[in-house]
């Protein structure tokens, strides 16, 4: 355990000086991260306006608020993508990683881990402009900025083994572009990425709930953005957490078949 | 002529490759089906709240849904594949062996490779089209059709003028990473008509990447609300983008300095 906390915070150190190195390319990577949100951001603000002012309760200074948070939420997410597992299994490029003597993915998990830091801090002047263009109307308390600092870490825990699950497909069939496109696109509804999910039909909602989509989406954005009392974002943490440890044990199960059908020539 | 026969035998190379996997096209064609089901939701949820978005009605916006995914089609069967190609060799030295061929350098890298299977997204989203024009319910004249045309081949030279420009950076820099991936980002802009964007992205969207001019003009040019002056301007401003892509490509070239061969 402790050999691994040093493995974590060696890799973590080593990702966000990189990420300072490539600042170039970082900054390409910040127009790629502002156009989706605000795309949703004026097509619903829009419609906010044209609508006398709300939608499903989502002012255009809610949404203002919901899309600037989802921004820092989906850099949080964000994890190594599953096409990058296909790539290493169809390539071969596993076997190094396999000579250490820790689970592979924690060098994903700290490499990525340690570049949030970067994203936080280039999400705060992009946040700062976007707060003047679109104002937002946000009003957290201390509480609901306390449970967001947890709960977009439980976002990214749960949503690194989801997309590691998926990646792992590959060990067993090559065809997975198909497979992966509609995940992502169940992921997109029901996630409360295209839109908060209080605008989804009820039935839709319903069936979020039993997914663990929303928890890397719309909860912790909703922890910071929203009016939830304390016990309803408590339980939301309680329910990251279940998430995490059932994604633990399913990680740790398919690894242990996966791993059995992987062959590699050299490197 | 020689660099037809040239392109020709690329062409013949690389479809008879994809040929071999002959499953990629149902699986592409449930890719397409997916980002279009996608679309769809999308578009039912905003008119479950409104009945009409900046001016667009639903039928008018599912022309431009199906526009942005003709477009795309065109875009990664025609263009993607042979500029990350380009970017590829660029970045590891081995542009020489187009730049030895005795045919237009610029030419060549532009027509090596063509992704056969992704016309499928052409396929759907001519589809679409097709349906939103039924469900509008509205005489296409000449005039509207031939300025519908017109306007979609000003839009993708422009936006491969645009790639060509951004791929021919890496002349300089080296390493543009992730290209693909952020021109996606921009070009999801284009699922809505650019109007309803403020005027800033507005502005970029049709001047810096033109995005606009690949798809809402050309679905104004069905609604039948695009002006000649403003077909007329995407004309100039197509001239403009492939000056200048040509200059930059030029200018690039001769920064270049192989590797390999």
């Amino acid at each position: 355990m402790k050999r691994l906390v040093g493995f974590y915070l060696t890799n973590m150190k080593l990702a966000m000086m990189a990420q300072f190195q490539y600042r170039m390319q970082s900054l390409l990577y910040v127009l790629w991260l502002v156009i989706e949100p605000v795309i949703y951001l004026v097509v619903w603000s829009t419609i906010a306006r044209s609508n006398g002012g709300s939608v499903a309760g989502y002012t255009a200074g809610g949404f203002a608020a919901y899309y600037i948070v989802w921004m820092l939420v989906r850099q949080m997410n964000l994890a190594l993508s599953p096409s990058d597992w296909e790539w290493r299994i169809q390539e071969g490029q596993m076997s190094a990683q396999l000579m250490r003597p820790f689970h592979p993915i924690h060098n994903e998990a700290s490499d990525f881990a340690g570049s949030k830091v970067f994203m936080i801090l280039i999400w705060l002047p992009i946040a700062a402009v976007l707060i003047i263009i679109f104002k937002p109307s946000l009003h957290p308390s201390w509480f609901q900025v306390l449970a967001f600092a947890f709960a977009i870490w439980g976002a990214y825990v749960i949503r690194t083994m989801m997309v590691s699950l998926l990646g792992m497909i590959t060990f067993w069939t090559t065809r997975v572009g198909a497979i992966f496109d509609l995940v992502f696109a169940l992921e997109l509804i029901l996630s409360g990425r295209l839109v908060p999910l209080p605008l989804m039909p009820v039935w839709v909602q319903r069936l979020a709930s039993f997914l663990p989509f929303q928890a890397t989406f719309y909860f912790p954005i909703n922890v910071l953005t929203g009016s939830s009392t304390p016990l309803e974002i408590l339980t939301g943490l309680g329910i990251q957490l279940v998430w995490i440890l059932a994604g633990l044990g399913l990680v740790n199960l398919v690894w242990h078949f996966a791993i059995r059908r992987f062959t590699s020539v050299g490197n | 002529m020689r660099l037809l026969t040239f392109v020709w035998s690329y062409l013949k190379i690389g479809i008879a490759n994809q040929f071999q996997y002959r499953i990629n096209f149902f699986i592409q064609l449930l890719q397409s089906f997916i980002s279009l089901g996608a679309g769809l939701i999308g578009l039912a949820l905003v008119f479950t709240y409104t009945t009409e978005l900046g001016g667009w009605s639903r039928p008018e916006l599912l022309t431009v849904m199906g526009i942005y995914i003709l477009m795309g089609g065109v875009i990664s069967t025609f263009i993607q594949p042979n500029m990350t190609r380009l970017l590829y060799e660029i970045e590891r030295g081995k542009l020489d062996f187009a730049l030895t061929k005795p045919v237009d350098g610029q030419a060549i890298v532009s027509l090596r490779e063509l992704n056969f299977w992704s016309l499928t997204d052409v396929l759907v989203g001519l589809a679409v089209v097709g349906v939103a024009l039924f469900q509008l319910d509205r005489q296409i004249g000449l005039a509207q059709g031939l300025s519908f045309i017109a306007a979609l081949f000003f839009g993708s030279v422009m936006i491969y003028c645009f790639w060509l420009i951004i791929t021919s950076v890496a002349f300089w820099v080296i390493r543009i990473n992730e290209l693909v991936p952020i021109f996606q980002a921009v070009y999801a802009a284009g699922r809505w008509p650019v109007g309803i964007y403020p005027d800033w992205l507005r502005l970029s969207l049709t001047f810096l990447v033109p995005v606009a001019f690949a798809v809402t003009v050309p679905a104004e040019a069905l609604a039948g609300r695009l002006t000649p002056t403003a077909l007329l301007g995407g004309f100039a401003l197509t001239i403009l983008f492939a000056i200048l892509a040509r200059l930059i490509w030029s200018l690039g070239v001769r920064r270049y300095s192989g590797a390999s061969a």
